[in-house]
Order: structure tokens, then sequence, then C-alpha cells
């Protein structure tokens, strides 16, 4: 091996430097930034890699939780833990409180995924964060792939897809006028098998729904939910005990459940490189009701 | 181990960009199922044969209404070797600035000609993009070979007047494949329709292509991104910590190296190099660390900390060529914020110096630059900074012009006239073919 090999990092260490570089340009250029954290997996990585961006200080930033009240209870608990570990300060908008008091309706379908675009963009403003890192990765989803690192929102906190800043280099312009606010996704470059590797990799811990367990599910639209308080099976939708994961984690009333037996991470990494399915394909209602689903809902502010 | 190559696509609209990223992805058996389900429904409503590879990429409503690619849009796969970050960018003459954005950051740019049309306008302006940028490879998909019968002779004209016209601009390395993006021919597996083409599949070029311009051998740049001071928020261990984050631009840096701080030019020795808890010997370009020297000097956000051997000079006069991206035009006297590294400073446009002819190659005068002209400023620092030609650093040599104002991104700017530099080779390219 010449010594021009040995210098060269691996995939996995160039997307982890390159997230390193883009949350420490957020700290040292904005005022007040915020990191999305819902205990999901990508949140997760998030956080991870903005501790090892700061070491040995602590995440200089608060976390924000946009609680749709259908949480699975075992990432509430993963949530808490995480953060009282760390040392962080957390903050939760409540989609119930919305609901609690008609600033928000109800939707017939009984999911909450789109109801958090309101309560998100009320606790943006009432922080006065500047700068949201959020999780999301291009590979993901259509309109995600369109997004830049550093994406400017104006007061409404829309996404203008056609009006984007061009971005060079890895020279990031992340001014701004007043009200307007930048997300930042610092995983912009991940697949869903580079954030499983780097779990591995890390020995990352994560909330268990992630491996495979037994659990109550029916099947609607192709998926198997959980039964819970907010997602009952209707008529017709018969219940049975199977072994499943989660690809993702969200409302618990629109998301997926996996048949799966991939009981660690190894078993998962595996799993994930053979899927014929993509992640939110797999596992979410509300990006299948239309071509343009999320385009649509990120235009309006959403994550 | 495998490895990362990032690539960029350019070329005119209409010749087929979305189409052969979609072949790309799909003959690689990057797609999934419910993407091509998805596909496939779509195509079926509009009426068409077959699926349309092109909707994989094409993802915002409008540009599936106009059947048109806007905004640069990212793609993964892998093979067995790499894995490849693909910027999908737009052909229409409106979104260059796409195209600059994408070629800012590639290894490859994949550029697309029409076989039918040869050489258009926009050929030429991504070949400027791809040259001035110095993107190190660039290959030409000469495409929709199928529409004139996988005729040799046609390719063979097309080809040598796409590789004439990347000579004119200074670009001497340049491969070209006969492609059918629409039936895959040559882009995953070889065609059988083109026996007369023994070169490689483009999927094959790329996945063999030598990384070059590896910013690893030049010498050691470290843009400051801010100070590490815990105090007493971690413990009594780490009271007096001092660290400097950043993120290696270029070169190597061991613990023991002398350095130098840019500005100010004060040296010091690098006493740790630390990655979360973990201590390093070295550390070498594009790595996140945190290095931690020998004096508390006042070094802040925006320094450049260097090899003491190979010292930037400073400089408050920036002759530089620029790719103008703004919707209003750049006229001297303007003023405007550079970035360069982590550093902002003000500055005002002394003069134009010309911007580029794309037909001819050659600079004409120019009093002012519009949306998507390349052209060369001059420009006045309010304060100095280091840098360097971007010829010798893709890194320390580039800056963004930025709009005081209201914040936008104006320029991609390169220190040193890039321009010049083209036309030089290019005049050397020339005599070398011409006897004496």
């Amino acid at each position: 091996m010449t010594l021009t090999d040995e210098r060269r990092l691996t995939q996995l260490q160039w997307l982890e430097s390159e997230a390193i570089h883009i949350i420490r340009e957020v700290v040292a250029e904005f005022e007040r930034p915020v990191l999305l954290f819902s205990g999901g997996k990508d949140s997760v990585v998030m956080l991870h890699l903005a501790a090892k961006a700061f070491w040995p200080s602590p995440v200089p930033f608060p976390v924000l939780h946009v609680d749709t009240g259908h949480n699975f209870p075992e990432v509430l608990a993963y949530r808490d833990a995480t953060v009282e570990r760390l040392g962080l300060r957390l903050e939760v908008a409540h989609v119930q409180d919305y609901i609690d008091d008609g600033r928000l309706r109800e939707r017939s379908d009984g999911t909450r995924n789109q109801l958090q675009t309101q309560p998100l963009l009320d606790a943006i403003t009432a922080g006065k964060f500047d700068a949201v890192f959020g999780g999301g990765r291009r590979d993901e989803e259509k309109a995600r792939a369109k997004e830049r690192v550093f994406s400017l929102r104006d007061e409404f906190g829309q996404w203008d897809p056609r009006n984007q800043r061009p971005e060079l280099w890895n020279l990031y312009n992340g001014r701004h006028r007043p009200g307007e606010h930048v997300r930042v996704f610092p995983l912009s470059n991940w697949t869903e098998l580079d954030v499983w590797q780097y779990i591995g990799h890390e020995d990352i811990a994560l909330p268990e729904l992630y491996y495979a367990h037994e659990r109550e599910v029916y099947e609607r639209d192709g998926m198997l939910l959980s039964v819970s308080d907010v997602s009952r099976p209707r008529d017709g939708e018969a219940v049975a005990s199977r072994q499943v994961r989660y690809r993702t984690v969200g409302d618990m009333s629109c998301t997926g459940a996996v048949e799966s037996d991939a009981t660690t991470v190894e078993d998962v990494i595996a799993e994930v490189a053979a899927t014929r399915l993509t992640e939110r394909g797999a596992t979410r209602a509300d990006d299948r009701a239309s071509e343009a689903a999320m385009e649509d809902r990120k235009k309006e502010g959403y994550f | 181990m495998r490895t990362l190559l990032r690539l960029a696509t350019a070329g005119s609209v209409d010749d087929g960009k979305s189409t052969l990223v979609g072949r790309l992805l799909f003959d690689s058996k990057s797609v999934l199922a419910d993407q091509y389900e998805a596909v496939e429904r779509v195509s079926r409503d509009r009426g068409m044969a077959g699926a349309d590879l092109a909707l994989l990429t094409d993802g915002l409503r409008s540009e599936r209404e106009q059947g048109i690619t806007i905004d640069v849009a990212y793609r993964y796969f892998a093979t067995a070797q790499r894995s490849f970050i693909l910027a999908d960018c737009p052909g229409h003459v409106q979104y260059t600035r796409n195209t600059v954005t994408g070629a800012s950051t590639a290894d490859v740019v994949v550029l697309l000609v029409d076989i039918r049309h040869g050489v258009q306008e926009q050929t030429r302006r991504h070949l400027a993009v791809a040259s001035l940028l110095r993107v190190p490879h660039v290959v030409v998909v000469v495409n929709k070979i199928d529409l004139v019968d996988f005729d040799q002779s046609t390719y063979e004209r097309v080809s040598h007047s796409v590789l004439a016209a990347a000579s004119d601009l200074g670009l001497n390395d340049v491969a070209t494949i006969p492609v059918s993006a629409l039936d895959g021919d040559n882009v995953v597996e070889p065609s059988v329709r083109t026996p007369w083409y023994d070169g490689p599949s483009l999927l094959a070029h790329l996945e063999q292509l030598s990384p070059v311009g590896d910013p690893v051998h030049e010498a050691f740049r470290f843009p400051v991104q801010l100070v590490i001071r815990p105090q007493s928020a971690a413990g009594d261990e780490f009271r007096d910590y001092r660290g400097y984050a950043g993120q290696v631009a270029s070169g190597v840096v061991r613990v023991g190296d002398e350095i130098t701080v840019q500005p100010g030019g004060r040296s010091t020795t690098v006493v740790g190099i630390d990655f979360a808890g973990a201590d390093l010997a070295e550390a070498f370009a594009p790595q996140s660390v945190t290095l931690r020297l020998a004096d508390n000097l006042d070094i802040a956000r925006g320094d450049l900390i260097v090899a003491s051997s190979h010292v930037p000079p400073l400089t408050q006069d920036i002759d530089g060529t620029v790719a103008w991206l703004g919707d209003g035009s750049l006229r001297p006297g303007a003023r405007v914020l550079v970035k360069h590294g982590t550093r902002t400073v003000q500055a005002i446009v002394r003069t134009i110096g010309g911007k580029l002819d794309l037909d001819s190659a050659e600079l004409l005068d120019a009093d002012s630059l519009e949306l998507n002209d390349i052209g060369h400023v001059t420009l006045r620092l309010a304060s100095a900074i280091p840098a360097e030609q971007y010829l010798v650093s893709r890194s320390t040599g580039a800056f963004l012009l930025v709009d005081p104002q209201d914040g936008g991104t104006l320029a991609a700017g390169m220190v040193g006239d890039a321009l010049l530099d083209t036309r030089e080779s290019f005049e050397h390219a020339v005599a070398d073919t011409v006897p004496a």
C-alpha cells in the first residue's frame, strides 16, 4: 500500500467529516441554532455527530421535539434518557395543545404527521431560532433530493425550490434577513445504508423498536400498523402477533413496521443492503398520498 | 476499501440527462421496486409505451409538468468498487448556476451531447465551467446514437468537434462514449450495436477513473471554524483546554509540526490533534479535527493555520475569475462580501476585465457581467486575506461573492486569471499540434 492509499478516508469517514464541518459552521455563524430531535435514528446520528464536533465541550445548542402525541413509548423514553445523558435542554412543541385549543383540527384519517408544521414554525419563532438542524437525507425522497445543505426559509417558513441559493464548494452561505431562518441538513449525502453502517461502526444505541421484536399488528394499505391507543384496527382488519421492526419512527398511527428477523445492527445492515423497497415507500402512508406529497409539505415549512 | 467519486451532469436541455441518470441508476440496480412502480404508473397514466426513466430524477411538480430539470438533484448509487454521489444538473441556460454548483465539488463532469445537434452554446458553456472550476475529469456522452442508426462516422464527427471545443477551453484529457440513454447502450453494459467502439461503458469508465488533484498532496491549510474552550462546562480536566476546530483543507499536519497563522504571521507548534477524545498523530485533508498549539496565540474563526514552510502571502487586492450567478448585473464600484474559507470580508469591485466569449474562447471587453457570464474582475478588500491561486488549490483559491443586503450568493470566484490560464493552455495545445 502506498502512502497515498493510507491517507484516504473511507466513505463513512468522509461523510462524518463533512457533517462535522457543517455542524461547526452553523455554531460559528448563527446566533441560536436548535437541533430537531425525535429519537429517530437520523436525529440520533446527528446528535452523536454534534457531540463529536465540539468535544470536550458539551453540545452547544438545545434540541426541539415536535410531539404528535402519537408516540411510540419506547422512543419517548429513549429521547428523555439521551437528553439527560448529554445534559441537553429539550423543548417540546405539542400538537395536542393545538388540537385542544382549536388552532388545529384533527384530520379525518386521524394521523398527525401533517399537523406538525404549525407547531414547528411557532416553536422556531418563539425560540428565536435562526438555524434548525434536521436529519433529512437526499436519498429519502425526490423533493428532498433537491434540497441544499443550508436551506433558506422565508418568514412564513416556506421553501422555494425554484429559487434556491447556489451552494458552492464547502462554502456554506448562512446569511439571512430578520424573520428568515435556515434549515441545515448535515446528513444530506448519507444513504439509509450509510446511517446503519455508521450506527454499527460507532456502536450507537437506538430505541429497541429498530430491531426485530414480537408485536401485535394489523395490515392496512399494505402496511403493518401497531395496535395502540391511537391506532386501532377497523372492522375486518385482523390482529396478529408478528416478528417486525421499524425502519423509521414517526406518528404511530401511520408509520408501518416491516416483517424482519434482524435483531442486531449487523442483521439490519444486511437487510437494508438487500431491500427492494425505499424506507419511506415501505413505512409511510403520508408520502404515498401523491407524487409530490413531500414537496407540498416542505413548501409549507415541514421538516 | 470502497472509495467515493462525485459526479455532475451537464449538457443542453433535451439532451437526455435525466434519462441517462435514470438509466444509470436502473441498470446499476440502484432503483428500488416501489420507485420503479411509481415511474411505471405515471408513465402509463401519460400514455407512454414504456417507463420514462427521467421521472426517477425529476422530482418537483413543475419539473414533471414541464418535462425539464430545474434544480440540482442529488442521487446516490454504488458498485462493488465505488460509491457515487451524482449531482444531476439542469440544462436550461437560466439554470447554469446549478451546473456551476454541481461542478464545484465534482471529481467528474459527465457532459451530454445530442448526436443530432453536436456542439451547442450550452456545450461550450459547460466545458468552460468544467475548465474554470478545474474539475479533474470530463467524460462526454454522445447520446441518442440510436437515432442515427449507430453510425460510426456521425459519432466520430461529433466526438471530434466536442474534443476540439474542449481543447479551445484548455481541456485536453476528455473521453467520449457513444450512448443511447433511452435503450441503455454503453451506459452500464457494452452495446452490441456499436461493434466499432471498443472503449468502456460509462459506468466502467467511472469505476476506473483515477483520483487526481488530491488535496492531500498540497501544502497544509486549515481554516479555523471556531475555538473550543469548555472552561468549566466539561469538568476540571478540561478547564484550560483550548483547541482550534476545523477541516483540513489541504495537506497533512503532524504533532510537532511548526505552523503559522495568517493573517498575523505568528508561528508555534502543534502539540495535539484531537478527534472526539481520540489523540491523533496526524491529520490529512479532508478530516475534521481540533488542533492544540504550544502557545496561546490570538486565533479566531476566519484565521488560516498553515505549514510554516509554505506560508501564503496576504493580499488586499484580488484578481479573480467569477461565474456570475446573480439576477442583477455586476458593475465596477459594487460593494460585495467576499467569503473565503471561514472568513468574510467587505470588498468593492474595482474593474471588470472582460467576459468570456463562448464561441471563440476569447476574452471580450465588458462593462458589466450579467447572469451566467464568466468574467474577470479585480476586487479591493477591506482587510488582507491569504488568497492562493485556484490553479494551485481548489480549496483556498475559491471564494463566494455575497450580496451584503439580502445575503444572496452572487458569484463563484476563483483567485487568479483562470481565463488567461485557459487561453494559454489553448495556445500551448495549438502550438503542440502545428508543425514549426
